[in-house]
């Protein structure tokens, strides 16, 4: 790896103004991505996640803005870049996978169309390079019959086939950086163990960094480098797969671990948490996880700061866990 | 996590509450004389549901796993009596289901309530909570008008919902929340059974757990029996007591949870456990199992699992495996059992 990560993002601020107040999306996020890494982005519905990811391509829109904070994509700065620039960039350099393949597939265009498309609009090439390249670019996702399958819709494929295809897509410029969000989690697991596959290989024979965002930490077990969890916009722990989900310090992060349906005795009841999230409109002072956890107490209504446990891991939290979760 | 156990696997022995003789279900207009007249081709028929036979005990939690569009929610609807089958029986408590009086249908179709796996499409917008949950049992005369508020607050208490949030309509409460108000519902007619279709699917992982906890806690309490169906593996392997693997509409593989998650006999089992993430499996090479579940409009010939099974032989694209018992509590249908046999 380089000195330069391929993607940091320092006290990234996505705020949305609503009618209810200022809507803190993603508050103060800090992250780095090297290169070739795969880093998990975990967290439940609201966490922000989601926002964290479109902040980075550049998809936040009114009444949606970055307030403050920085991305820099292979050390270049992307907050208040000009569309045109931006433009060169996504598609090309950062790559992004959403979770419905229509998201990013038309469905009155087909295939070849699209793909051709995507590669013309970066690279003064011929049309008859470019379908050979969106071609084979459909058989490195494992579509079969790449051929005949480059004049068919959308709705001609299946949800399968479909992720397959937006991925063959992100991949056509053979970017550095891809920003996936959660984009096996509406497959059956026979067809995101694929997905995953493919991923997997491409990503380690080309080098590209990766951002997976996912709510299922059982995915981010099996395919990421280093995993970050996220609750009520912030990043309260982050480090190695292995060091986070072995020795987990974070209360939130224990939780999580604990309701995993598979970890715990059968039949036994579940480890759970408490409560749901806050709204991000009414979250509360201090530690936003404090009113859900049992360790909380008078320390953890002021923000706690980032602290290094431990080399490569970051937490925010007053009162540290220690040691596996017990199954 | 504590305390004993509830699951009790060997409570299975009471007589089967309901039970599934070679049904099958067809999706698709039949090829009537006017249309042969006419010379129009025959329209496309989805056989969902083909030849299954399933019997539920009395207190049992039978899960149902399935890949999308393998018919898991058919059979679940064929269960409840959502829909009749078009071919094979249904029994209730050892009787054709077809052929119980008006009275007895009814009460044979309260005694079996479904939980859906989106409350936001499966509550109706325009009606109060306290609606939603009252009017069953008040149209059905299980509670009479002056009852009604203290048997509706019983019942979402119960749910694990506070009872002054009564009056609030569905889209005022969150996901989970909203998950148990439609479990809040079924149990107000005071069913004898429940078909959880995909109930925790659309869940935050933290209130999955809540949820399946509460239904941990009902089924004890109710003495429920149960068809628990989902794709996701791990939760069915924590609340049921037998599995039931279906693959393009016919069960391939039948036995106590234990055994399927232990030594799994169906080549598709094998594969589909072999590709669950799992928390301990790190940086793992994913990918073992290759292709898709093929169109149930045209399903391959033979074993349907024959196009994508490492184990394939010519066998298996000739002829229909049976489900037969192949050890003791275990049913599988894969020819590979009467070459190691």
């Amino acid at each position: 790896m380089s000195d330069v990560p391929t993607l940091e993002l320092r006290d990234l601020n996505t705020v949305f103004d609503t009618r209810a107040g200022v809507l803190r999306a993603v508050d103060g996020v800090t992250l780095s991505v090297g290169r070739g890494e795969v880093l998990g982005l975990v967290g439940e519905s609201g966490s922000g996640k989601s926002v964290t990811g479109f902040s980075i391509i550049g998809l936040i829109d009114p009444p949606g803005r970055i307030a403050s904070g920085r991305i820099r994509f292979q050390g270049r700065e992307l907050v208040g870049l000009a569309e045109p620039e931006l433009r060169r960039l996504r598609g090309r350099h950062i790559a992004m996978i959403f979770q419905d393949p229509m998201m990013t597939l038309n469905p009155v265009l087909r295939i070849d169309t699209q793909m051709m498309e995507t590669i013309q609009a970066h690279e003064r090439v011929s049309g008859a390079e470019a379908r050979s390249r969106s071609r084979d670019a459909l058989g490195q996702v494992g579509i079969p019959s790449p051929d005949e399958r480059l004049s068919a819709y959308p709705h001609q494929f299946s949800g399968g086939m479909r992720q397959r295809v937006a991925i063959a897509i992100a991949l056509l410029h053979n970017p550095a950086l891809i920003v996936a969000d959660e984009p096996t989690t509406a497959l059956d697991v026979t067809i995101q163990a694929q997905i995953l596959a493919v991923v997997q290989k491409l990503a380690s024979e080309r080098g590209t960094s990766l951002l997976w965002i996912t709510h299922d930490l059982s995915v981010v077990a099996g395919l990421a480098d280093r995993v970050a969890v996220m609750y009520a916009g912030r990043i309260v722990e982050s480090g190695a797969v292995d060091a986070v989900l072995d020795n987990p310090m974070h209360h939130y992060t224990r939780g999580l671990i604990g309701s995993v349906p598979s970890r715990n005795r059968r039949g036994h009841k579940l480890l759970q948490i408490p409560g749901m999230t806050p709204s991000p409109l009414d979250r509360p002072a201090g530690c936003a996880f404090r009113t859900r956890c049992a360790a909380a107490d008078a320390a953890c209504e002021t923000e706690p700061a980032l602290t290094r446990p431990e080399p490569g891991r970051e937490l925010r939290c007053f009162h540290p866990a220690h040691g596996a979760v017990a199954a | 996590m504590s305390g004993a156990p509830i699951v009790e696997p060997h409570r299975m022995s009471g007589a089967p509450i309901i039970e599934l003789r070679k049904v099958s279900k067809r999706f698709g207009r039949p090829h009537g004389a006017l249309s042969r007249w006419l010379g129009q081709k025959p329209a496309p028929v989805v056989q969902a549901v083909s030849g299954v036979d399933l019997s539920i005990r009395t207190g049992e939690v039978v899960g149902l796993v399935g890949e999308s569009g393998c018919g898991k929610s058919t059979l679940g609807r064929l269960v409840a009596g959502i829909m009749p089958p078009s071919a094979g029986e249904v029994l209730w408590h050892g009787r054709p289901r077809a052929g119980l009086s008006a009275g007895e249908e009814r009460a044979a179709k309260l005694g079996v309530q479904m939980i859906f796996q989106d409350p936001q499409s499966s509550l109706n917008p325009r009606m109060r909570v306290s609606e939603i949950v009252g009017e069953a049992p008040r149209v059905h005369g299980l509670i009479g008008a002056e009852g009604e508020e203290a048997y509706v607050d019983a019942q979402l208490r119960r749910a694990g919902l506070d009872p002054s949030l009564k009056r609030r309509y569905p889209h005022q409460f969150s996901g989970g929340q909203r998950q148990r108000i439609g479990i809040a519902r079924a149990l107000a007619v005071q069913p004898a059974m429940l078909v959880c279709d995909e109930s925790v699917a659309a869940l935050d992982v933290s209130i999955q757990a809540q949820i399946i906890n509460l239904f941990l806690d009902l089924r004890t309490d109710l003495n429920l029996t149960c068809l628990f169906i989902s794709h996701d593996l791990g939760v069915v392997e924590h609340v049921s007591d037998r599995v039931a693997i279906m693959y393009l509409g016919r069960i391939v593989e039948e036995a106590l949870a234990e055994t399927v998650f232990s030594r799994p006999n169906h080549p598709y089992t094998q594969a589909l456990l072999a590709e669950v993430p799992r928390l301990e499996t790190r940086k793992s090479r994913f990918g073992a199992i290759q292709g898709e579940l093929p169109s149930p409009l045209n399903p391959p010939p033979g074993c349907h699992f024959h196009p994508r099974c490492p184990h394939a032989f010519a066998r298996c694209s000739r002829e229909v495996p049976v489900l037969r018992e192949v050890a003791p509590g275990q049913r599988s249908a894969c020819h590979l059992n009467d070459i190691a046999g």
